[in-house]
């Protein structure tokens, strides 16, 4: 299997709080980054596809068509946003884990239907001390 | 089972190009790949085993690096890889392509089921990854 990986950025403000929590539990479960006037960081977000090399082109997907994908599809709604506020996350408290669920959620269907690659995995690194991985190991 | 890596980093020179093609054609397909450019490659091997219960190792560190040496430092390391090698003759040298020909190379040396994966990173924000049988 060939497999070809795409690392970009974006910067993020959000906080992390359940709307059915009390102001406690909402500090006991996040912590620091329950903070009401949110904070932010600077994302890593790393993009695998794998498929088959095309003969004519040597390769499994032009980066640069891959990055117009990943910027229309995911980071239109990531970068220097305000996560809260993204309509991806009314209902989803914006955790690096559900990040990486939205982002691998809206990149499955048009990578499959505008290039020659299946979505193999989405890693989103938060700070360089955690990461967050969905999809395909391997 | 476990897994050991090794890393090595080549430099080397290399354009995008098809023999069958004329070189405007090569450049509308490839862009400014076409051009002679070249990079840092860093080449991650990793091996997969039992650890043999005397040694305690997968393989030792010194034949992975010497077969390393001889199959991927001279072939490509501080050369063109269109002109020096053989491989990208007929092929253009993506990095799609390179990951190929070195996950060849290695599989056809080191010991049978040994290679579990390699991952080449031409760039810091690009790498491509080759396991299982090869494509």
């Amino acid at each position: 299997m060939i497999a070809l990986t795409r690392r970009y950025h974006f910067a993020a403000a959000h906080v992390l709080r359940h709307p059915d929590f009390d102001d406690a539990e909402n500090e006991r479960v996040y912590g620091k980054c329950a903070n009401p006037n949110g904070h932010g960081h600077s994302y890593g977000l790393e993009v695998t596809v794998a498929g088959p090399i095309d003969r004519d082109t040597g390769r499994v997907v032009e980066p640069e068509r891959l990055d117009a994908l990943v910027r229309q599809h995911a980071l239109e709604g990531l970068a220097d946003r305000f996560l809260n506020d993204q309509p991806a996350f009314r209902d989803l408290v914006p955790t690096a884990e559900n990040i990486a669920l939205v982002v691998h959620a809206a990149l499955e269907e048009p990578i499959a239907e505008e290039t020659r690659t299946r979505l193999l995995r989405v890693r989103v690194e938060e700070t360089r001390r955690n990461h967050f991985e969905c999809g395909e190991s391997q | 089972m476990v897994r050991i890596s090794r890393a090595i980093e080549f430099s080397s020179s290399l354009r995008y190009e098809r023999p069958d093609l004329s070189p405007e054609e090569n450049r509308r397909l490839f862009g400014s790949r076409a051009s002679r450019h070249g990079h840092n490659y860093r080449l991650e091997v990793t091996l997969e085993g039992e650890p043999d219960p005397r040694t305690g190792m997968v393989l030792d560190l010194k034949i992975l690096n010497d077969i390393l040496e001889r199959e991927v430092m001279e072939r490509f390391d501080h050369r063109d890889l269109n002109d020096d090698s053989p491989f990208f003759e007929k092929q253009p040298p993506t990095p799609e392509n390179v990951a190929r020909v070195i996950y060849q190379l290695l599989s056809e040396v080191l010991p049978a089921g040994l290679l579990q994966r390699i991952r080449l990173e031409p760039e810091t924000d690009l790498w491509v990854e080759v396991s299982g049988a090869t494509p």
